[in-house]
């Protein structure tokens, strides 16, 4: 007699807990073959501002790591998918990739996350200045994370695009709530478990799945949300603008109608990590 | 002794306390700056390297805020005007701009500097002229620092692979552009100047109340031989503007004014795919520790909050004061604007001027009035004011709570509030207690205590020991509802490039 | 237990009276020269200006002659008919103090003033230094400009530095006292700052505090000026007492000097602007305000050779 496996109950990853939606409401979700695989959350308005909640309280200590040691964690999390790969590989044919394409998938989000912990202590390196001024004061440019980013995952390669909006948004200390791909929500709830056991604090990064047409207006208008980083099509990113114009939030809003091949080294880079920095500049007099 | 004790206290309050005396013992005579503006009776609109008439026929009055007298009529561009600036701009760009190496461009920026270091006095007496600013703000500040953007940039136009490490970068196309009416000139300068070296051509509309100096500017455009329709102005008000902003030419539009104003641009560019760079408004703290140098402090508070009449975005409009230091700060800061000459902005002596405008001197009016009402203590000096123009005296509120509207809206006026604190937490938290993030000071002559609040204020400009104090190597710009975007420095130039 | 070293000792004094910031004063002290003086103000302050002169001499080669001549010269600085007010003091070595007695008189308003106190090091023990004070003031000085142990104020040995002022305080008896901080060795604002207050605590009022001998490299400036003002401001806030001010060295253009009064009225105010809360310490400076005045008079610009004891007669 064959054994019945336990299933396992997706949950979502937020504020280092996994939880149902609060509204305790799921959507089924369906292999490649069409059979039922498992319920999914269907997060609501109250799970993003409740992941926000978490984001903040997790924003400030975050921030203050060193660089050193958010390169190592973010190092981590690339063991901890590569440990997992071939269960993180299955996820991804669930919707439809072929078990090479998975696999590549899943090696690339590993290097992706290399690349970005590499950067953690080099960025302000390069994008920061001492300036010149013509006054007898010392003055410098440096970056500082803005805060909470929101980010919405495209359809497509459900796992490394995440990882992709995600990774350079806290590699300088900022905290995310992200929503999964809708289509293909269950890399992310993988994900979530590999966060969990990768030493990224509860509350960095916060993975929602469930329905954009729900989610968008509050990722949209949500004020404490300080930037958006999105691949979305063209009524979500008017709707995201026109929110956004309420706390004057910073948009980096891609098109989803257009080609994006996130397996490409262009899919990475110090521009990424500049999309969430702001820049601040200090004075201070030269004297004795 | 406890009765000795008393009694040496009791002589002590009895006798009056020791007062300075800012009289008129030795009064400065009048000492109007005399330069001729060489102003027109009538500014056309600046299109396509010529000066135009608008389409429309019509123009408007600038007048001069210090005595309410005309001093030139201004063209009212209307859409027609709007498109042909583009059209302009857009041939430019395709023709010659976007197509002329670096070194050349930078050319061109050399000499528009030049050519208003040259003119620098008859562009101060204008800006004085025409927005209220005291003579010696145009002269000294002003004017020089719009030639120093022009300056900085030009060297960048060549040296623009340095600008985005690791990548290529090219200019956008077009760029529209509207400025506020503070810091008439310079604001020009800080948009055209890098927008310029990067190789982009601009619609520009300077604000309505002060057009002159950039007029003025297009004249030296002609004499330094910049091409035809590299930079375009349209002059006219707030509809004007948003015919700027909301044109399908250019690619990318910069703002400088209000956050009011910002959001609803950005809720008109919302769903398009113009790049945007927000320069808005703010409510900055200075933060005044017990162990500063209190009179650098207090010269820097007045510095930041009545330097051009306060109407400065980052003005240090909130001043958190140390509880142990707050009564002395405050007497030192009465003596010190006791001393503040307010008047005749084309005074040479002269420390505070007018007020932009009449709408403007309304507004701070009915938001002092209503500090007033909510039991604000309140010093003004008692200077006396021109009879006729904008005038209004520098202003303090003292016992102001968080809540208070002065405290929390923008007043763009020469109004401080002053709170008090008592320990690093609490400041940081009131400082950065605000919808707004443009900038902030901070007085403390503690090495690593500066270092900290600099790292934990919320704010683009964070000014340690100092107050106000601007560089076009230094970039300027807001975190949350103060905007995006920086003018200023290499990361000012990566506003108004595309990485490719 | 505290540490005792001189740097902690300043560094309790600067506590407790505060310290200066160099680039922010300085930056104040610039705007004071912005300041655009004309007509009849421009009138005030030169003839202000030349009421506060302590006009100096402090030569090896000076002689009976010499003061005599600069006593005439302080008594009636220029023709009678320009309205040109007699300065404050001559400022002598005592060892001419009696000479200046006899070429001034008696019955005069402008004072003798005398640098003992082993001027300009004060290297010399205290002993002979109060000898000194004494001396001049019996040959008839009416002010003494007293040097202050900057090695005790470097050493943070304050008490002692205090001590020696107050010692000159007593001998010098109902004579003024002007206290010489010579700014140049103690280098910082800080310690300029530190030092006034010092100074101030043992002084009386009226008496000074004053910048510079004149005879090291740098003298009085804008900046160390505004920090002695502020802190006699700071001071007379607190305790009521009125100190007096004196600038000396470098300061030789009726510009300068008109900016230094400038200082002095937004900064203390109205009741500082007379010759016995403000001096300046200068010889030259009394002919380019005098000059300065023919030439507001007459409107030409004139040649320096029409005013005596003028050092460039090219």
């Amino acid at each position: 007699m064959s054994r019945l496996p336990i299933t396992k109950t997706p949950k979502v990853y937020v504020g280092g807990a996994f939880i149902r939606s609060e509204s305790a409401r799921v959507f089924p979700l369906k292999d490649a073959s069409g059979e039922f695989f498992a319920n999914i959350p269907q997060c609501t308005r109250k799970d993003l501002r409740n992941a926000v909640e978490a984001a903040a309280k997790a924003g400030p200590g975050w921030a203050k790591r060193t660089a050193y040691n958010r390169g190592q964690i973010l190092y981590r999390l690339g063991e901890m998918i590569e440990a997992r790969a071939g269960e993180m590989a299955d996820a991804i044919t669930l919707g439809g990739a072929t078990p090479a394409a998975a696999a590549r998938e899943v090696a690339a989000t590993v290097e992706r996350l290399i690349y970005y912990a590499g950067w953690t202590d080099k960025y302000e390196q390069v994008l920061g200045n001492v300036n010149p001024v013509a006054a007898p004061y010392f003055n410098f440019t440096v970056t500082e994370p803005m805060g909470i980013i929101g980010v919405i995952a495209p359809d497509e390669a459900p796992l490394l695009a995440l990882i992709s909006l995600i990774a350079p948004a806290i590699t300088s200390g900022n905290t995310v709530v992200a929503l999964a791909s809708s289509t293909q929500p269950y890399p992310a709830i993988l994900l979530g478990e590999m966060l969990a056991t990768s030493d990224l604090p509860g509350g960095v990064v916060n993975l929602l799945t469930g329905f954009r047409k729900e989610l968008i207006s509050t990722f949209a208008t949500h004020t404490h949300l300080r930037a958006i980083s999105a691949v979305v099509n063209a009524e979500e990113r008017k709707a995201l603008a026109l929110g956004a114009a309420d706390s004057v939030k910073r948009t980096h809003l891609r098109k989803a109608e257009d080609k994006h091949d996130w397996l490409a080294d262009s899919a990475q880079s110090l521009e990424a990590i500049r999309e969430t920095l702001e820049f601040k500049t200090t004075w201070h007099p030269v004297g004795a | 002794m406890p009765t000795l004790t008393a009694k040496k206290m009791s002589t002590r309050l009895s006798r009056p306390a020791p007062e300075l005396i800012f009289g008129d013992l030795w009064e400065f005579d009048p000492a109007p700056e005399s330069a001729d503006p060489k102003l027109k009776a009538r500014y056309e609109l600046f299109i396509d390297g010529k000066f135009v008439a608008p389409k429309s026929g019509k123009y408007f009055d600038s007048i001069n805020p210090a005595n309410e007298q005309k001093l030139a009529e201004i063209a009212l561009a209307g859409p027609a005007d709007v498109d042909a600036a583009y059209a302009a701009a857009k041939r430019a760009y395709d023709g010659v701009w976007g197509k002329l190496p670096g070194r050349e461009r930078a050319k061109y920026l050399y000499r528009i500097a030049r050519l208003l270091q040259d003119r620098a006095r008859e562009f101060a007496v204008a800006e004085t002229l025409d927005g209220g600013k005291p003579i010696k703000e145009s002269r000294d500040f002003d004017v020089p620092m719009a030639a120093a953007h022009f300056f900085y940039h030009a060297g960048w136009a060549d040296k623009l692979d340095y600008v985005a490490p690791g990548r290529r970068v090219a200019p956008l196309g077009v760029v529209g552009q509207v400025i506020p009416w503070n810091f008439p000139l310079l604001m020009c300068a800080w948009k055209l100047a890098p927008a310029l070296a990067m190789g982009n051509t601009v619609v520009l509309k300077p604000a309505e109340t002060t057009s002159i100096t950039a007029l003025k500017l297009a004249e030296i455009f002609q004499d330094a031989g910049l091409p035809p329709g590299v930079v375009n102005f349209v002059t006219g008000a707030g509809d004007v503007g948003a015919a700027v902003m909301n044109h399908p030419t250019p690619a990318k539009i910069a703002f400088t004014g209000s956050t009011e104003v910002g959001k609803i641009i950005m809720r008109a560019l919302a769903g398009s795919d113009k790049k945007m760079t927000m320069e808005l408004g703010g409510k900055a703290a200075n933060i005044v520790f017990d162990d500063a140098p209190l009179d650098q402090a207090v010269e820097g508070i007045v510095n930041g909050i009545f330097f051009n009449q306060g109407h400065v975005c980052c003005a240090g409009s909130r001043l958190l004061v140390q509880e142990s230091v707050a009564e002395k700060v405050l007497a030192k800061l009465k003596n010190r604007i006791r001393t503040l000459r307010v008047g005749d902005p084309m005074d040479k002596n002269t420390d505070i001027g007018a007020i932009n405008s009449r709408e403007q001197l309304d507004k701070i009016t009915r938001l002092v009035a209503a500090g007033v009402r909510e039991g604000n203590e309140i010093f003004q000096p008692a200077c006396k004011l021109p009879a006729k123009g904008f005038y209004f005296r520098p202003t303090i509120f003292s016992g102001v709570s968080m809540s208070s509207r002065v405290v929390r809206e923008e007043i763009f006026g020469p109004v401080l509030s002053i709170l008090t604190f008592r320990t690093v937490d609490e400041a940081i938290e009131k400082a950065n207690n605000t919808a707004y993030g443009l900038s902030a000071g901070v007085w403390t002559d503690k090495g690593s205590r500066i270092l900290k609040m600099s790292t934990e204020l919320k704010a683009g400009v964070v000014w340690a020991n100092t107050y106000n104090k601007f560089d076009p190597t230094s970039p300027f710009g807001g975190y949350k509802e103060s905007g995006f975007g920086r003018e200023g420095g290499r990361q000012g130039l990566l506003d108004y490039c595309k990485l490719v | 237990m505290l540490v005792r070293s001189p740097q902690a000792a300043l560094q309790r004094l600067f506590d407790e009276v505060g310290t200066v910031d160099q680039i922010g004063i300085e930056e104040r002290v610039a705007k004071f020269g912005t300041r655009s003086i004309k007509q009849t103000a421009k009138v005030w302050g030169l003839k202000t200006a030349v009421s506060m002169v302590d006009l100096t001499t402090l030569e090896g080669k000076d002689t009976p002659g010499k003061v005599a001549s600069l006593c005439q010269k302080a008594l009636a600085p220029h023709d009678p008919e320009l309205g040109v007010p007699q300065v404050a003091a001559v400022c002598v070595y005592p060892a001419m103090v009696r000479h200046a007695r006899r070429a001034l008189g008696c019955d005069t308003a402008v004072r003798i003033a005398s640098v003992a106190t082993a001027f300009p090091s004060g290297q010399a023990p205290l002993k002979t230094r109060l000898a000194e004070v004494k001396a001049a003031v019996a040959d008839g000085a009416d002010e003494i400009d007293m040097v202050i142990n900057r090695g005790a104020f470097l050493a943070g040995e304050f008490g002692e530095m205090q001590d020696e002022i107050a010692a000159v305080v007593q001998a010098c008896g109902a004579t003024t006292l002007k206290v010489i901080l010579e700014v140049s060795e103690l280098e910082t604002f800080d310690n300029i700052r530190a030092a006034s207050f010092l100074a101030m605590r043992v002084i009386r009022p009226g008496d000074f505090i004053k910048t510079s001998t004149g005879k090291t490299s740098l003298n009085a400036t804008l900046g160390n000026n505004q920090v002695m003002l502020e802190a006699i401001r700071d001071f007379y806030l607190d305790t009521g007492v009125a100190i007096a001010m004196k600038p000396a060295g470098g300061i030789r253009t009726a510009k300068q000097a008109l900016t230094f009064l400038v200082a002095v009225k937004e900064t203390l105010g109205d009741a500082w602007l007379n010759n016995r809360r403000y001096r300046f310490g200068a010889s030259s400076l009394l002919n380019d305000l005098v000059r300065q005045l023919e030439k507001e008079k007459t409107g030409a610009y004139q040649a320096p050779y029409y005013f005596s004891e003028a050092a460039e007669s090219y």
